[in-house]
């Protein structure tokens, strides 16, 4: 490694470093989608609903947005849950996201920035 | 699945060291290679996360699910359940105080959610063996952006700031800084004191261990203001990691450029050294400090003359703490103005706290200066162990004093606490409960500071020992009112003459105890009584004869065989006998042994 001479070299490090740092899911996210994956959303088909999550977000190219898994939300009747936090906004958290209506959530709510108001059932911070 | 690759955190400061980290770290690497997963998950080894008592604490990414308490076995599930198939180990989870597991820890459980990190943001995030994790947190732009700036912008910044020192005595750090910008002189020095050595403080030691780079990067910048080539971290030789990761950092700031010749092409050049302490406390003291550094013996000087005029041999010297030097990057990179957002006019910031003692959640926690003692100790420290009742809170080590429980709503900043009779210190905070005798505490202190006190100056090494003996003597049941208006005397007395620092605090545990707690004296010398049932002289364990079943349980774990009973018949202690050590309190099953004070007279029981 050669020494840093420069704001530019040193950002050039910052960024190769980030993009590291950011499969940890930590910084730089535009927003984060959670799946809770709790027995009970597990049952209801989370894993197929994660999966459908995955792929949308691949096929519309976005990479700012983390999913991840978290437990059970404790809406167990409306699962599977999953929660879309986007920068700026209040937490959505849907219910009964069928595979189907993940990819709807993908494409409205992280790409357009519409709310998919039939599938709301909570808003805001708990 | 095409989640991102998983990347487990263990904490690896002191405490989650001692709790048994390397061998949960080891289990994980072998784990992950039995399953062929060892290319794609990374296992890193990273700085305090600050819930020691939660250790070993283990963070898998890209979830963040945050597992505590861990053992090879439960490094063995994780791998198996959470990694390989995607699901969380309930059991292994922060239970929150309602009983529901936690799995993202660092947003929603008040531990976390109350405080705002600023020295300790890298704190369980980066590995702090690898510079470019640190660069990816914007590590090293501040000192770039302060090349560019004169040196006495980067000091006007500072000012603006508010920054005072962290090592206890607030004083402010740009105009430190000024002071020794001023003096003209060919070499300069610049200095971290490292030596961190209050009873139940790991502050300092925690932010060397997981963000060496902050440090460095707030010490080449003093370096640049105050126009310095050359840098030293006085560290004690008890904190080996530290060592070990400041090394590194050092040698991988050299490789990039960020310590040598011309840094940045800036024309500007510096370097830093590692000197090792043998750990007496008086070398956190400066001028003792720069004694060390110099070989000489570690014994404090008469100031003034200033570091910042004489300092390191003759030169003009800025010595600061750790925690300041970590808040100096982001004071330069977010601007004072956005440092002032935090904490109160006269103490801007954070304060990094080692909470420890009788509090739920110990471990290290950063707040905004003015938060109180109510928020920190039962908010972010979850309350008293067993909910028993606050009695008081002892801030700044064998400096500080004790603020009982009556003050609770009082602001944390460095005036408010003075006024109290205690001081901010270096942050440990040590929380007390009803069963903590104040004489006891008082006592254990000043045999830290007599051990401690250097024998330069005579009202130090001779006082503080008088004062020693008088607690020796209240403690014991043996104290009259005389003895207590000579000991408050005497404290007045080194607290005014002494040389430095160490002797002109180490009063301050007595003389504040005294203040607020003095009916607790008056009852050791007047009634021989220990309220607190904590000195040994003053109590009595004895049994119930109406709740003792006679299990034998107490004859058999006692070390001097001084309780006697036949089997299912009532047991007593002869008293002439016991050494007091409480083994029989602990195995009773019946609660038939308690402690009564004052001590009963020996005679009467053994007849």
């Amino acid at each position: 490694m050669g020494k840093v001479k420069s704001l530019e070299e040193l950002m050039k490090i910052k960024e190769q470093a980030l993009r590291e740092l950011q499969m940890r899911g930590e910084t730089g996210k535009r927003g984060k989608i959670t799946v809770a994956m709790g027995t009970c959303g597990i049952a209801a088909g989370a894993k197929e609903t994660l999966r459908a999550i995955v792929e949308a977000l691949a096929e519309h190219g976005i990479s700012d947005v983390a999913v991840v898994q978290s437990g059970c939300m404790g809406l167990c009747e409306v699962e599977p849950t999953v929660e879309v936090r986007m920068e700026g906004q209040d937490p959505i958290v849907y219910g009964r996201v069928t595979p189907e209506n993940a990819r709807r959530i993908v494409k409205m709510h992280v790409l357009e920035g519409r709310v998919v108001e039939d599938l709301v059932v909570r808003r805001g911070e708990v | 699945m095409p989640l991102a690759t998983n990347t487990i955190l263990i904490c690896a400061g002191g405490a989650c060291i001692s709790a048994g980290e390397k061998s949960v770290k080891n289990v994980f690497e072998e784990e992950l290679k039995r399953y062929g997963l060892n290319e794609l998950v990374r296992v890193i080894e990273t700085g305090c996360m600050g819930a020691c008592t939660l250790g070993p604490i283990a963070v898998v990414y890209p979830e963040g699910v945050f597992y505590q308490k861990l053992t090879p076995e439960a490094a063995r599930e994780i791998v198996e359940e959470h990694v390989l198939k995607g699901r969380i180990v309930e059991k292994y989870l922060y239970q929150a105080p309602i009983g529901r597991p936690v799995p993202r820890v660092f947003e929603e459980i008040p531990f976390f959610k109350k405080q705002v990190r600023i020295v300790t943001r890298n704190l369980g995030v980066i590995d702090p063996t690898k510079i470019e994790e640190y660069i990816a947190r914007d590590g090293y732009f501040a000192l770039a952006k302060a090349l560019k700036m004169k040196p006495e912008e980067v000091i006007r910044e500072i000012k603006e700031s508010g920054l005072r020192g962290r090592g206890g005595a607030g004083f402010p750090t740009g105009l430190k800084w000024e002071l020794a910008a001023k003096q003209k002189s060919e070499r300069k020095f610049v200095v971290c004191n490292a030596d961190e050595g209050d009873p139940g403080a790991f502050m300092d030691r925690s932010v060397l261990e997981g963000d060496p780079h902050a440090v460095l990067e707030g010490m080449i910048i003093a370096g640049y203001a105050i126009g310095a080539q050359k840098g030293y971290v006085y560290v004690r030789a008890e904190y080996p990691l530290a060592i070990e990761r400041l090394s590194i950092a050092i040698e991988q700031a050299r490789e990039y450029g960020f310590l040598g010749e011309n840094i940045f092409d800036s024309g500007f050049s510096f370097d830093v050294e590692i000197r090792i302490g043998a750990g007496a406390f008086v070398c956190g003291e400066e001028t003792a400090l720069m004694a060390s550094i110099e070989g000489e013996r570690g014994q404090p000087r008469v100031k003034p003359p200033y570091p910042v005029e004489r300092g390191l041999w003759g030169y003009p010297t800025v010595i600061n703490n750790v925690e300041t030097f970590a808040n100096v990057p982001w004071i330069i990179r977010n601007g004072a103005k956005e440092f002032r957002k935090y904490g109160t006019e006269t103490s801007p910031g954070t304060k990094v706290f080692a909470l420890a003692g009788k509090v739920k959640n110990t471990g290290l926690v950063e707040v905004p200066m003015g938060i109180t003692l109510r928020e920190l100790i039962y908010e972010i420290g979850g309350g008293i162990v067993g909910d028993k009742k606050l009695k008081a809170v002892q801030t700044g080590g064998p400096s500080g004093g004790c603020i009982p429980a009556e003050y609770i709503d009082v602001p944390v900043d460095f005036e408010s606490l003075q006024k109290l009779g205690a001081i901010m210190g270096s942050g440990g905070m040590i929380v007390m409960d009803e069963d903590d005798c104040m004489v006891d505490v008082a006592k254990f202190f000043l045999q830290f500071t007599v051990d401690e006190s250097c024998g330069k100056c005579t009202p130090c090494r001779e006082g503080t020992k008088k004062m020693l003996e008088i607690l020796e003597k209240i403690t014991a049941g043996e104290g009259t009112e005389e003895d207590l208006v000579e000991l408050e005397k005497l404290a007045n007395v080194v607290k005014d003459t002494s040389l430095c620092g160490l002797g002109q605090t180490a009063p301050n545990p007595v003389l504040s105890t005294l203040r607020y707690f003095r009916e607790e004296y008056l009852a050791h010398v007047l009634e021989k009584k220990c309220p607190s049932k904590k000195c040994k002289a003053l109590i009595s364990y004895v049994i119930d004869p109406s709740k003792c079943v006679g299990c034998t349980a107490c004859a058999k774990v006692c070390p001097v065989q001084c309780i006697a009973g036949e089997v299912r018949k009532v047991h007593t202690i002869n008293q002439a006998e016991c050494v007091r050590c409480g083994s029989c309190i602990e195995v009773c099953r019946f609660g038939a042994i308690s402690k009564v004070t004052p001590a009963l007279p020996v005679e009467e029981v053994v007849s």
